[in-house]
């Protein structure tokens, strides 16, 4: 283990690998600290959906740039990410949602993304399979170019690519504390040596807060577990993944062919509990094939919890704090993996004191003095 | 060519592979990478073969690569536990 670096990152997910990969490219001499292995937190269990639709303008430009970022992500890391845009299907159920829905889109539309309403009869040309009386929908949103990347391969991607101009992963290694000297980041203090460095960035996920609090700041980061399944793979049916607010579900078809998805489950609680519920199966289950009826023959074969780090507008904490050098990269809530291109980018913008692509401004932690702008798109 | 997963037809030679090309240490990371024991079975085949091979590359004791488990423990459709939704 080096005894000092530029950069030290907290964290081994998609962000902490895709920081890590943006400033080594930098000429940043950057490591990276990951208390298990790479992927083990939130990213190693997500949807990895990527979607652009949401009500936020910061949400959808940060996603929609990220798009860009990974359409030609496979070149630039020379390594396969699985990509697929095969489009976001959101249900509107009534009136109400179709008047956000329609704002929604007006605002999607003025930054460039090709979104549109679409009614029953489309809902069922794009997916067959889905059932718009079971979904008890009126109509849709959708956006052609959201998509799905595999996970694991785009997190390993960023690493591998990051390994190869120069930046170190410590595996297996827990950051027990951080060092501040006259109001700056000083040394991280891991069970496997100390790093001294004059940046930290605290991509920990749902630990996040308590990396934050290592060097005193509270953030309102809370941990909630989330269940996920899948089910055996089947022939290709369906390309789009489909998702509603009011149901909270998601699915999609993935690569292999097996249907993943989510919903909140009854017994939803904050904290780090990680015991998978029938519960959850049950009502998954239930309203999975209530939107697409076939699936009702296809078998589950795993369930498993991961955690979203959320915050209380679902929007992320990203950049500076009262610490001098230590970076905030975390509260994504559930939507860390499709705009990790993106934060990664500009927060080694950040590091490196280049002018930044997008203002991240309001993305900073001081916004939760003020009044807060809630983001009204989630789901699972 | 020794065949170790069945249900997603990977090999010995993609296990040991991955090992010395990506650093794996776990089965968890040799299933993130190669979908080693993510099919039909769960991996009740596969798991305790990879964990030899495993333990024979890393030197590590069998105890240590202890697998994560993911319910439930046999598949089942989605209908039949849709029918356990009371109305
Ligand atoms: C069920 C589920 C479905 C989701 N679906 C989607 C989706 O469809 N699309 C989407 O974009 N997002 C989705 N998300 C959210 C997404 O997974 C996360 O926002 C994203 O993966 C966060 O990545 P990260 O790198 O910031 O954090 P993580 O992947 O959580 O990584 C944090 C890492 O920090 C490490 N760590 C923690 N404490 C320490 C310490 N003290 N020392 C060293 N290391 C430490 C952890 O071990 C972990 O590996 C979903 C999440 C869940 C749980
Ligand atoms: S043999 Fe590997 S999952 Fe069945």
């Amino acid at each position: 283990m080096k005894e000092r670096a530029e950069v030290v990152v907290i964290g081994g997910g998609i962000n902490g690998s895709a920081i890590a990969y943006e400033l080594a490219k930098r000429g940043k001499e950057v490591v990276v600290v990951e208390r298990k292995w790479l992927a083990y937190g939130a990213t190693g269990r997500c949807g990895a959906g990527i979607r652009q639709q949401w009500s936020t303008k910061e949400n959808a430009l940060l996603a929609k740039k990220s798009v860009e970022i990974f359409e030609k992500l496979e070149e630039e890391l020379g390594h396969e990410i699985g990509l697929r845009q095969g489009g976001y299907l959101i249900a509107i159920h009534d009136e109400e949602d179709m008047k956000q829905a329609k704002k929604n889109v007006e605002m999607q539309r003025s930054i460039g993304l090709p979104v549109r309403i679409i009614g029953e009869d489309e809902i069922k040309e794009i997916a067959p399979i889905l059932d718009p009386k079971g979904m008890e929908a009126i109509a849709a949103t959708f956006c052609p170019t959201d998509g799905h990347a595999n996970p694991f391969k785009t997190t390993y991607a960023y690493a591998m690519a990051a390994q190869k101009m120069g930046a170190e992963f410590y595996k297996f290694t827990e950051v027990q504390d951080i060092k501040v000297e006259d109001g700056k980041v000083k040394k991280v203090i891991t069970d496997k040596g100390e790093i001294e460095t004059k940046w930290v960035v605290n991509a920990a996920g749902a630990w996040s807060s308590k990396i934050s609090k290592m060097v005193g700041l509270e953030i309102p980061n809370k941990p909630v577990r989330k269940e996920a399944m899948v089910t055996e793979p089947v022939k290709r049916t369906f390309d789009c993944m489909v998702i509603s607010f009011k149901h909270g579900i998601y699915f999609s078809q993935q690569d292999e062919g097996q249907i993943l998805g989510g919903i909140p489950s009854p017994e939803e609680k904050v904290g780090y509990y990680t015991q998978p519920t029938f519960s959850f199966l049950r009502h998954m289950a239930y309203t999975l094939g209530k939107y697409a009826p076939p699936l009702k023959h296809v078998r589950i074969l795993r369930q498993w919890t991961g955690f979203y780090d959320v915050t209380p507008d679902a929007l992320p904490i990203l950049g500076e704090t009262d610490i001098e050098g230590f970076i905030q990269c975390n509260g994504f809530s559930g939507h860390g993996f499709m705009i990790a291109p993106m934060t990664a980018k500009l927060l080694a913008q950040l590091i490196c004191g280049e002018k930044l692509d997008m203002d991240i401004e309001r993305l900073n932690m001081s916004r939760f003095e003020g009044e807060i702008v809630e983001e009204k798109s989630v789901v699972g | 060519m020794k065949i170790v997963c069945r249900c997603e037809d990977i090999t010995e030679e993609d296990i040991i592979r991955a090992i010395e090309e990506y650093g794996c240490t776990t089965l968890a990371e040799l299933k993130q990478i190669l979908r080693l024991g993510m099919g039909h079975c769960q991996g009740r085949t596969c798991l305790p073969i990879a964990a030899k091979i495993l333990a024979r590359k890393t030197g590590k004791s069998m105890e240590e690569i202890m697998p994560s488990f993911r319910p439930p423990v046999v598949s089942i459709e989605v209908g039949v536990i849709a029918k356990k939704v009371k109305k």
